[in-house]
């Protein structure tokens, strides 16, 4: 920032713009040294930040401008790979897809608000339940996937044997286009469904009590008291988790490249990521890829802003 | 990239105020009188019918969750035949603890973890180093311009990783890192977002006449930092750290995208491939072994840290 600035007289009789301006210099030599070790304390995320991510997101806007295998020349050709994108049915399949997925974002959302309902009562084994609901969060998705892979086998595995005690004949969930989706969205509720539990759980114990005893001193039902008190004061909770589901949701890759690595039956399972990755190393479609990512990065910018739009009364202040 | 790295973990102060999830319902404690008056609303008392049904539900939703990974350890220590058996065998028989030798004499799982903790322990331990510096000049330090470096830095969370990777790939396979460990670690081990975030809040709620008195006594900024500032934001730290070593210990998509050869592999890749290579030979004992391993550190350090990581999620963000 400001490096030698000459001293300046700052009698303010008249405090005019130029005495404003030699007052901030003055200042600027005053906290030279600080100013100094800041920009030191900050150079490294600033760095990254610079060689990657403006650096690579230009090169990204280029590149989707050509035919570019990675490693020969790119050669410019204009909006081409965006109109290929417009008539590609691969990249509508996986935009729907991953779209589909987000079903499993209210079902989860819906099922751990009732359990942190449940777990904010004195019930005993309380961290004990907290415990076992949470272990698939934290457990690694690489092998949750694997897991979940085998338990979806049509003959051995554990998902139909368990239906066949209620006397259902399941499908072999992943290599049934109708049933592959619906397999991944079950694996994902159940591996996320332990963090907005938690969630809500915080936010659900962060409500006065005493709003609860004036409703019940009014004559307010549980039902009431849930739909006028509980729901509204976790509703900042509701949103976050909507949007991060939302975006985490649009970024799903390692649950379908592990358990159908081929894009699933009839590409059912493919997502918008994992077509990206297709294309980019392994057709080496590096500038369509590019395009696709592009697309992607905008998609979830969208929602990024309607989150801050919405959110701007909870949410931060820079200073 | 580490300006976007574990989303799942940001909140833009979505908590307005989140307590320990400890709390029992019993803070706040009404005087005893206005107790017995409460009683028949039902307001303060819980029914012990009601809290017995739920305790049902809740224990088979348990089954349900544990089912799966229980399922992975009985499998991990069948034999190769009894994995195919019906009905299923929950209790092995006979228990082939074999299966865990040859998981680290025949994979790469070994290296897996010796690669996995590389990334993972170098990436957060100096990543944690540089953010709380950033977090540290951005809350309590003089630099005209601070915040837009801020938000500057914040917007590169809304990047999402899946956008650079390919001219991030680009850029690596020009230096000659692919199938290193320096694609892995370089971007980023230069700071966390998230966890510059989530400090600087933090650092809000102390005075600046703390600092301002011992820039008076002549200290240095970089000994204010370590000794006064580093102990003081301690318990945020190692919220912060754990929750993004398990992100990075979990990670997949960047290591599939730079990691070739099998004994340079992260842990996640090593069991993703095994999952490909032994299902031929129907070997899920091994599959599942290798699974199991790589859930088990994770695990352990969530048990040991279970109340920090907890109160760090429910509190990421929440200091508006």
């Amino acid at each position: 920032m400001s490096t030698s600035a000459p001293p300046a007289e700052t009698s303010a009789s008249v405090w005019t713009k130029e005495d404003q301006k030699a007052s901030r210099k003055a200042n600027a030599k005053l906290h030279r040294k600080e100013y100094g070790w800041a920009a030191a304390f900050m150079a490294a995320p600033v760095i990254g930040w610079v060689v990657f991510l403006l650096f690579p997101m230009a090169f990204s806007i280029y590149a989707s401008f050509t035919n570019w295998n990675g490693i020969g020349n790119m050669t410019f050709i204009g909006l081409d790979n965006y109109t290929r994108l417009l008539q590609d049915q691969y990249f509508w399949q996986a935009l729907y897809n991953t779209v589909f997925y987000m079903i499993g974002i209210p079902i989860g959302l819906a099922l751990s608000l009732l359990l942190a309902l449940a777990l904010s009562r004195k019930i005993r084994g309380r961290t004990f339940f907290r415990t076992v609901y949470y272990i698939p969060v934290i457990s690694s998705l690489a092998a949750i996937a694997i897991l979940w892979q085998w338990a979806y086998n049509g003959d051995f595995g554990l998902v139909n044997q368990a239906l066949a005690l209620i006397g259902i004949d399941g499908p072999n969930w992943l290599a049934d286009p109708m049933w592959a989706k619906p397999a991944i969205i079950i694996m994902t509720v159940w591996k996320g469904l332990g963090y907005s539990m938690l969630l809500y759980l915080a936010a659900v114990q962060a409500v006065p009590r005493s709003l609860y005893e004036a409703a019940a001193l009014d004559g307010a039902n549980s039902w009431k008291r849930f739909t006028k008190i509980t729901w509204p004061m976790v509703r900042p909770v509701t949103f976050f988790l909507v949007v991060t589901n939302i975006i985490g949701g649009s970024m799903i890759f390692t649950e379908i490249n592990i358990m159908t690595s081929t894009g699933g039956p009839s590409f059912s399972t493919a997502s918008l990521v994992w077509y990206v990755w297709n294309q980019a190393f392994r057709n080496l479609s590096m500038g369509y890829a590019t395009a696709m990512a592009l697309v992607l990065g905008i998609l979830v910018l969208i929602v990024t802003a309607i989150q801050f739009r919405m959110n701007a009364r909870n949410d931060f202040s820079i200073d | 990239m580490s300006l976007n790295s574990n989303t799942a973990t940001v909140a833009s102060g979505a908590l307005a105020h989140a307590g320990e999830p400890d709390r029992t319902t019993d803070d706040n404690p009404a005087p005893k009188l206005k107790r017995g008056l409460f009683r028949k609303s039902g307001a303060t008392q819980e029914s012990p019918v009601v809290n017995f049904i739920l305790t049902i539900i809740l224990s088979l939703g348990a089954v349900v969750m544990a089912a799966p990974l229980v399922w992975m350890v009985s499998t991990s220590l069948k034999t190769k035949d009894a994995v195919y058996s019906l009905p299923p065998q929950w209790i092995p028989d006979p228990f082939v603890w074999d299966t865990y030798v040859r998981v680290f004499d025949d994979t790469y799982v070994l290296s897996g973890i010796k690669n996995s903790l590389i990334v993972a322990v170098t990436v957060t331990v100096v990543g944690t180093v540089f953010s709380s510096l950033a977090a540290f000049a951005l809350a309590k330090m003089r630099l005209p311009g601070k915040n837009v470096i801020f938000i500057m830095l914040l917007s590169g969370m809304m990047v999402p990783f899946p956008t650079l990777m390919i001219p991030q790939f680009v850029l690596f396979s020009k230096l000659g890192w692919v199938d290193t460990l320096l694609p892995l670690i370089v971007p980023v081990i230069l700071g966390n977002v998230i966890m510059i975030f989530f400090l600087r809040q933090y650092l809000h709620n102390v005075p600046d006449s703390l600092v301002e008195a011992a820039k008076i006594d002549g200290a240095s900024y970089w000994k204010i930092f370590w000794t006064m500032i580093f102990p003081l934001i301690r318990p945020a730290v190692a919220a912060q750290f754990i929750l993004w070593f398990m992100f990075v210990w979990n990670d997949y998509l960047a290591p599939i995208i730079y990691l070739n050869s099998p004994e340079k592999q992260t842990l996640q890749v090593v069991i993703a491939n095994m999952n490909v290579q032994y299902a031929t030979q129907r070997d899920y004992p091994l599959i599942m072994g290798a699974s199991v391993i790589s859930v088990i550190p994770i695990l352990i350090v969530f048990l040991v840290f279970q109340r920090q990581i907890i109160e760090s999620i429910a509190l990421t963000g929440s200091k508006t």
